[in-house]
This record gives C-alpha cells, structure tokens and sequence, in this order.
C-alpha cells in the first residue's frame, strides 16, 4: 500500500460533487451546449473514481486506467456527434433550447 | 379366376364424361354433350353386365357360396396397419345388382333426357351433372369399406343439390335444393359419428372383415352399454340414421317431397331408382352385423320403414301434384325395403326378407323409374304438374298410356308382373316374423293400389281439360326408355333372386305362399276397383268421403304438418328460444366484456399519456430521482 499523503475519501467526495454538479446541470439547464458540458463533468468523476481505485486498492495493476483512456475517448466521440446535432438542430429551430426538441411526445 | 381390375372403370368412366363435359360443353352444341355423356353411360353399362354375367354365372360362387371379391384396391391413407382408408371395388351380390340397376336406369334417364330436357338453358351442364351423379353412385354401391362409402354418399349429396336445384332461376328450386341438401346433411352426422363408433368398436373400415360372419367384428360391442343399448346397436342406429336421412325414412322425409322441383328425369333417376334406395343399401351391406350384433336395431329400422310407408301412403292418397304422388309413393316402398330388412333373419330361408328386399329394391327401381319418365312425358304434353290440369289423356298418348297402366299395375302388385312377386316376398317375411307389422304391409298394398290408379284414372281417363294446344305423344327418343323399362317392368319379377342374392350367398328356395299372397292381390284389385269407381268418370263420391274424414283428409293433404312441426321446432323454439337469448348473450355480454376492456385500456392510456412529454430533461429528472428513491430504499430499508 502506497501512502500518498491525501486519503482516498478526498477523491471520492470531489468525484461525488462533480457527479451531482453535472446531474443537476443535465436537469435544469436548458441550452443543449450546456447539457453537453455536464456529461463532461459526469464522465470525468467517473474517470477520477476510476483511477483513484486503481491506485488506492491494486497499485500493480492497470485496469483502471485505461477504463478512463477509453471513458475519454468515447467522450470526445460523442461530443463529436451531440455537436453534429445540435447543430441540426439549431438550422431547425433557430436555437439550441432543448425544450424545443419534443417531437417524440404522444 | 378372371380379374376384375377393369371394373374401377364403370365409375371412372362417367367422371371423365363430367371433367370433360363440365370443361368443353360450352364450346360445342349442347346436344353433343348429351350424346357424349349418354355413350359413357353406355359403356359403364356395357361393362356392369359384363361384370354380373361373369360374377353371377362364372366366377362370383366358390362352393355354391358367392364371395365378396375385391376387384381393385389402393391404400388411400394409412393410419395404423390395421386402420386405412383404401379406395376400391368390391364385388358381392348386391353390389353387382347396384351396378346393374343404377347404369340401366341412368342409361334410360339419359336416352330419355335427350328428348325430355331439349333445348333448355343449361344442356350441357344437366348431362354434365348427371354424369358426376352417376360416378357418386357407383362409387358409392362398389365401396370397399365404410369410409369410402361416406365420401361417396355426399358426393351423391352434393349432386343430388345441384340436380334439384337445376333450374336455379326458380326460387322454389333453390330452396328445395338446399333443402334437400341441409336435411340429409343432418342425417349424415349421425352417419359420420356412427362410422366412427364403428370402427373404433371394431378396429377396421372394411366391410369384408367387418361383416365377415365368423369374424371378430360380430363378437365386439356386446360389453358396454349406453341407456340400455349396446354401443354397437348404438353406432348401427347412428348410422342408420344417416341411410334414413338418405332414404327419406319419417321423419327425415321432408326433403324428398320438395325435391321433385328438380327436373323429371333426375326425380326418376335420384328420387325414386338410385340415390334414395342408397339408405336400404346401407343397412343391406351392414345387414350381418346389423342381424347378428345389434337385433335391436334391425327391429327399430323394421318398424322406421313401416311406419314411413303407411304414412307416405296415406299421404299420396290425396296429392294433386303428380309428382308428389310418385315421391310418396316412393317413400312408401322404400319404408317396403326397409321393414323387409327389419324382420329379416341372416342366413338360409331365415334371410328371405333380405332377399325380398334387395329384390323388390331391383323391382321397384324400374317401375318407379317408367312412373316417373311417363309422369314426365305427361308434364312434357300439358306443360302442367298438376292433376286437376289433366284428364282423357289416353286419346292423345297412347304408348305413355300403356307403359303407365302397365307400371301402376306392377307396383300394385297384380301377377304376373315384377311388383307381385317381390311384394308377396315382403309380405311373406313379415308375416313369418312379425304380425303387426305384417298388417300395416298389407294395408299399404290395398293403399297403393287405391292412390295409383286414383293417378292414372285422374290424368289418363275423366274429361278432357281446355289445353292450349292438343296434347302430343313424345318424340321416340322418349318413348324408347318408356318402353324397355315397361318391359323390365313386366319382367324383372322372374329373376330367380333366392339363389342369386340372399344374406349369406347361398341359395335357398322358396315356393309362393299362397296364404299370403292371395289375399294382397285381393286387396290390390279392392284399391284398383275403389279407384275405378271413384275417378273413372268424376263422382261426388271422393268428395263426400273427404268432408266425412274431414280431419283425415286435411291432415293427409297437407302431409300431416310435419313441414310445419319442423319450421315450428326451428323458427319458435331453436330459433327464439335457444339461438336468441344466445345471440344476446353474445352480443352483451361476450362483447361487452371484451368492449370494457378496450375501454379500460383506452381510458387508462388516454389519462397516462401526458407522461410522455417529449421533454428529455423531465425523463431524466425522473430517472434520477428513481434511481436516489431505489438506492436510498436498498441501502436503509433492505439493508442490502
């Protein structure tokens, strides 16, 4: 066990309030960018909790990290394509509000 | 041992006429087809007398014994080794004077329609149909087993339908068609249900096998019983109801009577000689194990026929259609053949009255068969069915005259012709066996003679009716049939039937009873003479009768209502008392059920619906919120 100086709590907690920061943007927001942003800040605690396991629990091992190299690389993927249709999206309805897009109701 | 492989042609023969005629007679003059389907005819006939000199003279009697023979056979559906359906020929004594009868009185009935049925709409399709009746036919008589029997018997059924209700422009015909259809279908399920009985009782379809004497089928059916009644009498019956259905026995009789719409050669050839005897054929092909398994039923069917023919015969006392007269006539003598096989007993002189009954069914089929033809030759002359149109015809049609005479004089059983003799077998059997029954026989014969001869001195002598234009002898085509049957008439008593076809297919003799037979020729001369003084030149006298017998004479005229007991037991009973509230039943409460939970669904949805708002961030609120309520609930309350 490697001791590091900063408990493993730290990270969590951080990891915990960047998760609910982007669970309550993705909520109440209502520009899509902005909804896009709080992905990011989801997919990262993720990324944070992943890593900091992987070092506090099994430090031989690399499992861990390289769950996060592909979390990062699927993030940049989807923003890819959420940018493309937002896009679509504003040439349609002349902004991005996400209240707009409600063609999928009964 | 010559093989009887050819004989799968005398049916093939007349549906490859129908195929063909059916197929091309629009394409050529409609009086080709008639002489198409006439020379088919011809050669199926051609190769049934073949067929019965070669069984009856040459190879049929092993040991002084007639066989069965299979003359062809294939294996049609195979359900088990011992249960298949073959389709095939089987060759015994009844079956060979089946072939006989049904291709002379066919081959008449289509010489004798060349001239009857000229020049109508729809020529060709009469000859086409006729062809495909007599193919049903003949299948039906030559059946190896009891299936194939049944296809047979409806497709005799579905042509029966399609002949009556020939003239399909007549709204009577078509319902008399349907009718006829609807009535014997009827009859048919207990047919089926009986078949079924049978061959699980028994294990096998074949005839051979089932009405074997000495074989396994006769010892079954003895052990359970239903309400008194062995299951085997209870299968018999069931499939007697089917033959009776057929055979217009009371009171499936309904439809025979109506069917006479069809045209007259087809009421000659279905409706009096071949189709509707087929019932009398049935019980005749089942009749070992009818006698030796099942007496009770034999008895029932005895006493089914002598009901029917006293009935019928009091019915045709007061017909004025003629043709009526000859249908009730012809259920009268076919309840003759019936109560025959009912007091008869299997083997030796005990079977005379299964003798007596194939042979007055032979008999019958050509006097009836001339009645009816003469009838048409009538209704051909004064365009008109009933009797009141008629009278003093016998100036104006001599030969009909005297082919009629001849015809009423045989099934009023005057010696020396056919009628007499086979009657006075039947009657003899019944006296052996059963008295009452016995003496309702010799009652019909005095009836008989009496409505006969009531017809024939109706159209034939009395005064002349105002005809649109003198009455005229039909063309030869019409008067040959005419002829040869009065001939057949004549003739046909002198057949030695005891040493040809009896129960076990050995011959017996028998001599004349004179005891019996003296006194129904009496009787018959009684009928005749009390129609002479009656008809002969018009009297007050029936008229006076018929207001002293007043319910009689209105019971017997409107054929004792059973038409209307039927329409009564459907329309105010089945109809209004079962079918109706069943219908509302139905209608309410199946449906209604069904509809609340449409209704239901339809509400609940139409409530729930504004759940699904489009709005992305809404599911995901929800989703969340789900997912914190699930979390807080596993983790402090389960305490997972």
């Amino acid at each position: 066990m490697i001791n590091s100086g900063i408990p493993l709590q730290y990270f969590l907690v951080l990891a915990a309030i960047m998760f609910f920061v982007g669970v309550y943007g993705f909520i109440t927001r209502k520009n899509l960018i902005t909804i896009l942003m709080s992905i990011e800040l989801i997919l990262n605690s993720v990324n944070i909790n992943f890593v900091a396991f992987n070092k506090y629990l099994y430090p031989d091992k690399l499992q861990g990290h390289f769950f996060t190299l592909f979390v990062i690389a699927v993030a940049a993927c989807e923003a890819a394509v959420a940018i493309a249709i937002i896009i679509n999206i504003f040439r349609r309805f002349n902004n991005i509000d996400v209240e707009n897009v409600d063609e999928m109701k009964y | 041992m010559i093989d009887f492989g050819y004989t799968i042609w005398i049916p093939l023969i007349p549906i490859l006429m129908f195929l063909f005629i059916g197929l091309t007679g629009h394409k050529y003059k409609p009086v080709i087809s008639g002489y198409l389907g006439t020379l088919g005819l011809l050669t199926s006939a051609a190769l049934s007398y073949y067929t019965a000199y070669q069984y009856f003279f040459n190879v049929g009697k092993v040991a002084g014994v007639y066989e069965k023979i299979i003359g062809f056979n294939v294996t049609w559906l195979r359900f088990t080794d011992t249960l298949h359906i073959d389709l095939g020929t089987l060759l015994d004594p009844i079956s060979v004077m089946m072939l006989v009868v049904i291709t002379t009185i066919s081959l008449m009935v289509h010489i004798y329609s060349l001239g009857y049925m000229k020049g109508e709409k729809g020529f060709a399709r009469f000859y086409a149909v006729l062809s495909l009746f007599s193919f049903s036919m003949l299948g039906l008589v030559l059946a190896t087993n009891i299936f194939q029997m049944y296809i047979f018997w409806e497709l005799v059924g579905v042509s029966s339908y399609l002949l009556i209700s020939f003239y399909y422009e007549k709204p009577s015909a078509v319902a008399a068609g349907k009718k006829a259809f609807i009535v014997t279908r009827f009859a048919d399920l207990g047919f089926l249900i009986g078949i079924l009985m049978l061959s699980f009782i028994t294990g096998t379809f074949d005839f051979k096998t089932l009405t074997d004497p000495n074989g396994a089928a006769i010892m079954q059916g003895g052990s359970a019983a239903f309400l008194g009644l062995s299951v085997m009498t209870w299968a018999l019956l069931l499939i007697f109801i089917g033959g009776a259905g057929k055979s217009a026995m009371f009171p499936l009789h309904i439809w025979l009577p109506d069917a006479m719409e069809g045209p007259t050669p087809v009421s000659a050839l279905i409706h009096a000689a071949t189709m509707v005897v087929a019932g009398v054929y049935l019980v005749a092909r089942l009749f070992t194990i009818f006698a030796l398994s099942a007496p009770v039923a034999l008895e029932i069917v005895g006493y089914v026929g002598g009901i029917t023919s006293l009935f019928a015969a009091v019915i045709a006392c007061t017909q004025n259609d003629i043709k009526r007269v000859l249908a009730f006539s012809t259920m009268s003598q076919i309840g003759y053949m019936m109560l025959a096989l009912g007091v008869s007993g299997y083997g030796g002189e005990e079977g005379l009255g299964y003798m007596a009954s194939m042979f007055h069914l032979f008999t019958h089929a050509m006097f009836k068969a001339l009645l009816f033809l003469g009838a048409g030759a009538i209704i051909h002359a004064v365009h008109s069915n009933n009797m009141t149109d008629m009278g003093g015809l016998r100036k104006y049609l001599p030969w009909t005259n005297i082919t009629f005479l001849i015809a009423c004089l045989t099934i009023a059983g005057v010696p020396p012709l056919s009628g007499f003799w086979s009657k006075d077998e039947i009657l003899v059997a019944a006296f052996e066996h059963n008295k009452f029954l016995f003496a309702i026989e010799f009652l019909v014969a005095g009836l008989t003679a009496f409505y006969m001869f009531r017809l024939y001195f109706n159209v034939f002598w009395g005064k002349d009716r105002h005809y649109h234009h003198a009455p005229h002898e039909a063309p030869p085509v019409m008067l040959f049939p005419l002829v040869f049957l009065a001939i057949a008439s004549i003739f046909s008593g002198f057949i030695p039937f005891t040493s040809l076809v009896t129960s076990d297919g050995e011959a017996f003799h028998v001599g004349t009873e004179w005891i019996v037979a003296i006194p129904s020729v009496l009787i018959g001369l009684i009928g005749i003479a009390i129609a002479w003084i009656f008809y002969k030149k018009e009297t007050a006298i029936p008229d006076k009768l018929a207001s002293s017998f007043k319910l009689l004479y209105k019971g017997s005229l409107n054929k004792f209502y059973i038409d209307e007991i039927y329409l009564f037991v459907t329309k105010k009973i089945i109809f209004a008392l079962i079918s109706k509230p069943i219908a509302w039943f139905d209608r309410h409460v199946i449906d209604g059920f069904m509809n609340s939970i449409a209704f239901v669904t339809n509400f609940a949805s139409e409530k729930i619906k504004g759940m699904q708002s489009g709005q992305l961030q809404q599911y995901a609120y929800v989703f969340v919120s789900g997912v914190v309520i699930l979390a807080f609930v596993f983790i402090y309350l389960l305490k997972f």
